[in-house]
């Protein structure tokens, strides 16, 4: 009976595509500071940061159930560990990036043990306290710049070119570090767990996934890759301030790109984050018009489609750029 | 003399000012099918969680080939041989049916790469599911939600098995089919505990019986003496002795 046996295939057409059209993508903006005007590569660099962090969080929420409103706590940390790598251990900053990614994730654990106690909404509540109290502390070291903030003297050291470039080639890093890190984790074993999680952490559990443990590494893994985000994205701000790192305002910015694009697929934040972009570029300059037309977009999204654009597109067209499934194909 | 494979030591379990399940005792052997009988509401899903580490009971114990095991987690317990599945099926409706079972065959029998895909497909052919490898689970229907439900549960290669509920509904040819599939199971040696109101079925294939009321175990032994029991046949089937 059992002749040959079936194959597991893990590529679609789609997912050819998406792999063809990510590698032309990376090569033209490999060659972007040879090209791009200095504005455009600062926004580039914005993009890159506001979508790694949508990632994360996508991760976080979307795969891990885990509803946080405190990212922004690593956020200000990377930032903030950028800085004090950067101007006072007179680190080269461009390599300071990572290294504030693993402060954040340092901070991470210790954090975990006290938020993981709760669920639900009184975890997404003490992700929030946490992240004022991070803002709070920073804001009372004068080292630091208290609440007026520091700019990145380090940056003095290059000129204005080698700086552009250098931290727009950072960002394309930090694209492939976290959507295609993402993508390779959500394509492993340790992925196939994670989409179970999001859909039955019960069923999960009883089913041999370690479901406590891969949410405490989720959480450490999003840390890192936003505490990365948050450093590059000061550096490409050149000045932080407790305000700006650790402020509420980024959390209804990645609710927007995360939601509105489709959480729990990796193409969501995607989509969520040029929304974003387009609807700041063609509205930016209305003031109180460029918010309210966030606001209704928003809206209009989450009732018409409440799985979020790219989740809505999924499943009516079946398009799937990023691939993450297992087909059984029976032996002809 | 050797530990049994399954040992319940004294459970009782409270909701508040409930008690759900009151000092259940029972061992099982491998090869064994214990059918568990019982009205609606007398504690035969909470024994379950209790067994399977869902819920912590207030007192007693779980032990497993004589380790105590009631500390543990479950996804610990189901790696070291207790396979379950959900009375109400919680399928991961984002994965393909090939993908929930394998999950269950790479964290639950741990088991990887090649091995683990075969393991999956196994159970597959087992339990009926191959043709509907490819389907999203959230799409299936309420029997194909069961026959996941147990497909998951094998793919953990557990030494006990505990199925609840999973002939509910089903016509008279499935709920033979679900009997021949469970006889098969117990000749390779597993365990199985069976909750089930379909009683014919359960009697088809138990070797043992054992009768819930209250939380309270009301009787236990060989099926057809169980039955008979005039405590059972009130308590349960409502029939005046
Ligand atoms: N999480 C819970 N919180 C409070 N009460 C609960 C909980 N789970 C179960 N119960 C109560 O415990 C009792 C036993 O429930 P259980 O699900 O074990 O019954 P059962 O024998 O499986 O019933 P059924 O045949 O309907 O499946 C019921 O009265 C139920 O309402
Ligand atoms: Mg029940």
């Amino acid at each position: 009976m059992t002749a040959a046996s079936p194959r597991v295939e893990r590529y679609s057409t789609g997912g050819r595509v998406g792999l063809v059209l990510a590698a032309a993508l990376v090569l033209a903006l490999l060659s972007g500071p040879f090209w791009l005007p200095s504005d455009a590569m600062r926004l580039v660099v914005q993009f890159a940061c506001l979508l790694a962090m949508s990632q994360m969080w996508n991760l976080l929420v979307g795969y891990g159930g885990l509803v946080s409103i405190g990212q922004q706590a690593y956020i200000g940390i990377g930032g903030y560990a950028l800085f004090v790598l950067a101007n006072q251990l007179g680190l080269n900053p461009f390599v300071s990036v990572p290294i504030a990614g693993v402060v954040a994730a340092l901070f991470a654990l210790p954090t975990s043990r006290v938020v993981f106690r709760l669920s639900g909404g009184y975890f997404a509540v003490a992700t929030w306290v946490v992240a004022e109290v991070y803002r709070l502390l920073v804001a009372n070291i004068s080292a630091l710049g208290s609440g007026a903030g520091v700019s990145l003297t380090a940056m003095l050291a290059y000129d204005k070119g080698t700086r552009e470039s250098i931290t727009f080639w950072l960002a394309v890093v930090l694209l492939i570090v976290t959507t295609g890190g993402v993508y390779w984790l959500l394509r492993s074993p340790l992925g196939l767990a994670l989409t179970a999680m999001r859909d039955s952490d019960i069923a999960a559990e009883s089913q041999g996934v370690a479901v406590g443990r891969i949410k405490l590494l989720v959480y450490v893994l999003a840390a890192f890759g936003t505490g990365c985000a948050g450093a590059l994205y000061f550096m490409n701000a050149l000045r932080i301030s407790p305000d700006a790192a650790f402020g509420m305002d980024w959390i209804p910015l990645l609710f927007f790109t995360v939601i509105i694009g489709g959480i729990g697929t990796i193409e969501g934040p995607i989509v969520g984050t040029l929304l974003y972009f387009t609807l700041r570029q063609v509205f930016g300059d209305y003031g109180a018009w460029y918010l309210i037309a966030l606001g209704v977009v928003a809206i209009v999204v989450m009732i018409r489609f409440p799985r979020g654009i790219y989740g809505e597109l999924a499943v009516r067209f079946g398009w799937r750029f990023f691939p993450i499934q297992r087909i059984l194909r029976e032996p002809k | 003399m050797p530990s049994p494979l399954v040992e319940v030591r004294n459970v009782t379990k409270r909701y508040g000012a409930l008690t759900v399940t009151r000092d259940v005792s029972f061992s099982l052997e491998a090869g064994e099918v214990l059918g568990i009988l019982g009205p609606n509401g007398a504690g035969k899903t909470t024994l379950f969680n209790v067994i399977s580490g869902d819920v912590a009971p207030e007192s007693g114990h779980v032990l497993l080939s004589g380790v105590d095991v009631t500390k543990l987690r479950p996804h610990e317990r189901c790696r070291r041989g207790i396979g379950r599945s959900y009375q109400i099926a919680r399928p991961f409706g984002g994965l393909t049916v090939f993908e929930n079972v394998l999950v269950a065959a790479l964290f639950g029998a741990q088991s990887a790469g090649a091995d683990a895909n075969a393991r999956a497909v196994d159970v597959l052919d087992l339990t009926g599911l191959r043709s509907k490898a490819n389907r999203l689970a959230g799409g299936l229907t309420l029997l194909d939600r069961k026959r996941l439900e147990f497909a998951r549960a094998m793919a953990t290669d557990p030494k006990v098995l505990l199925l609840d509920e999973i002939a509910g509904g089903l016509t008279e040819h499935e709920a033979a089919e679900v009997v021949a599939v469970v006889r098969s199971i117990k000749e390779r040696g597993i365990a199985v505990v069976w909750i089930e109101h379909v009683v014919h079925a359960l009697v088809a294939v138990a070797t043992r019986m054992l009768v819930l009321a209250a939380g309270a175990k009301l009787a236990e032994g060989d099926p057809k003496d169980v039955l008979a029991s005039a405590d059972v046949r009130r308590v349960y089937m409502g029939i005046e002795a």
